[in-house]
């Protein structure tokens, strides 16, 4: 892979180069690229020919891992591919195994398992926005954006004991109860951020600098954002109706009443109004649930040693990013024979190279940006 | 008709960002509302919640007595081989042979805080702490025996 990689900056040491293009490395250490991403960057002038993400850079061989740790132990593991919604990851891992099982989960569980995956979901699109001002040189949204952030971080750390990596999911439910403080905090918290969500009307959306660089720019057609199989809010910026909440309603998102967050333009701008917007919608589903947790057991009673039944398991979530699906083959033993992850992150940068080609460098990291890439997750 | 466009546009673009700096603007007069924590200078007020998960310790009480027997189901439950526990042969008072903790080595570069060995004691030996501040000059400091010495199982416990 190394002799790929090698830098090769003119047409003159290449002959696949034409006369007067160029080459540039961006990453893998960069500000703009959240992590160890490298693109190969074939440029003509400042206009971009052609991307090549290169990665490998901060693989952990979680799946291979995840082999040799019994059905337990195997969920923290994923806190670490997408850290950013580390919840809804051990939630996908946690759906699969009681999939196999067959257990049914207590409604107290699957309610707190709800709250905390919004939570999670709004934790992780205000850093987003932070960073995503930040990559088009404006540092102050970034302090706004986590003040909210920090808020919920808070609420995890009192209730789950960890501000990232929580493993609260465990099969048949979750780890302990609600902290007694919980429910106080997160109506605290719905006013804070319905009070404080505006200032970011003020310094984002309706910024001239900040639309002039995100509207019209990367534009991704319906079409192309379902044959490059993206999911999440990339894909509903593009008009593809596929939040697997609606679709694949999952652990009691059936009951909820909440929208899908759709938008037609398909541009950076349209992106980032749809997470905006998702935000909302999290907000309203905790809103429905917060006053009505219901009472009685947080996990259901499981065996100390869990073992699958012989077959094939796949259960899919919505995390912040756009569909994680969890694949497990079991050959009846305590550890999984194989475990494979889809993440939402490696099909969503494989629609990079076409959105940028054509359009100027500077406009590259405000398409990178709205994709909203967790490098962790794509390489695994 | 182009030069009204133009005046307009720019006349919005400096309004847009004027906005932007009033909201910055009102948080340089406002400091009380600025949430940031000096965080060397409070480490003594700082609190942790209770159910943060710092490192693993075992609980001793007065009489340097502890709750673990041994039985090993943390070991087995820690995913990383975080904990090693080794077993030694007591006689009771009745002279009967009995399985007893010798020592409980815990390796905190290892530990990635998953609980996991927390829920598996059956016997509530092992708790977690709420320390943070883990960084050492040499590696081998975080290499730890958490049970005392001379330390015994509290009576009862099974």
């Amino acid at each position: 892979m190394y002799a790929e990689t090698q830098i090769i900056s003119s047409s003159e040491n290449n002959p696949q180069l034409k006369e007067g293009q160029l080459v540039i490395n961006v990453g893998p250490q960069h500000p703009a690229t959240h992590g160890v991403l490298h693109l190969v960057i074939t440029l003509e002038g400042e206009t971009i020919v052609k991307i090549e993400p290169h990665l490998g850079y901060i693989h952990r061989s979680i799946e291979k891992m995840s082999e040799s740790l019994s059905y337990r132990q195997f969920i923290y593991v994923t806190s670490r591919m997408d850290y950013l919604s580390a919840h809804i990851n051990n939630l996908g891992c946690a759906l699969c195994v009681e999939k196999g099982m067959q257990i049914e989960v207590p409604a107290r569980a699957q309610a707190i398992r709800i709250i905390m995956s919004e939570l999670t979901r709004i934790a992780s699109h205000e850093l987003w926005i932070g960073a995503m001002a930040m990559d088009l040189g404006a540092m102050t949204p970034f302090f706004y954006t986590f003040r909210e952030r920090e808020t919920i971080n808070d609420i995890m750390e009192q209730t789950c004991g960890a501000r990232l990596t929580m493993n609260y999911m465990v099969p048949g439910g979750v780890m302990y109860d609600l902290h007694p403080e919980f429910v106080t905090r997160v109506r605290a918290f719905i006013t804070q951020f319905k009070d404080k969500v505006t200032e970011l009307e003020d310094l984002v959306t309706n910024n001239i600098i900040f639309r002039n660089r995100t509207e019209g720019i990367g534009i991704l057609s319906k079409e192309d954002a379902i044959s490059f199989g993206c999911t999440g809010p990339v894909a509903r910026a593009s008009g593809v109706d596929g939040d697997i909440r609606k679709r694949f309603p999952y652990t009691g998102y059936e009951q909820l009443d909440f929208e899908q967050c759709l938008h037609q333009a398909g541009d950076s701008f349209a992106r980032y109004i749809v997470r905006i917007r998702e935000m909302y919608q999290s907000i309203r589903i905790i809103e429905q649930l917060i006053d009505q947790i219901p009472e009685g057991d947080f996990q259901a009673k499981t065996k100390a040693v869990i073992k699958l039944p012989k077959g094939e398991f796949y259960t899919r979530v919505e995390t912040a990013r756009g569909e994680l699906g969890v694949y497990i083959i079991s050959e009846g033993g305590t550890t999984p024979y194989r475990i494979k992850y889809r993440s939402p992150g490696f099909s969503n940068l494989s629609a990079l190279d076409h959105m940028a080609r054509g359009s100027k460098i500077g406009d590259l990291m405000a398409t990178m940006g709205t994709l909203d890439l967790v490098i962790p997750d794509i390489d695994r | 008709m182009f030069i009204k466009e133009y005046i307009k546009e720019v006349y919005q673009g400096v309004s847009s960002l004027l906005k932007g700096m009033k909201k910055t603007g009102y948080y340089f007069f406002h400091p009380s509302e600025i949430i940031t924590q000096q965080y060397p200078d409070n480490r003594h007020e700082l609190k942790l919640p209770e159910r943060f998960r710092g490192e693993v310790v075992m609980a001793h009480d007065d009489n340097n007595e502890h709750a673990c027997t041994g039985c090993t189901a943390c070991e087995l439950a820690c995913p990383n081989g975080t904990i090693k526990i080794i077993t030694k042969m007591d006689l009771t008072p009745e002279g009967k042979k009995k399985k007893a903790l010798d020592t409980f080595i815990y390796h905190l570069e290892l530990c990635t805080m998953c609980n996991l060995c927390i829920e598996a004691c059956p016997t509530n030996a092992i708790q977690m702490a709420q320390t943070f501040e883990h960084s050492v000059y040499d590696r081998n400091k975080l290499t730890k025996k958490l049970n005392q010495p001379n330390s015994k199982i509290r009576e009862g416990v099974e």
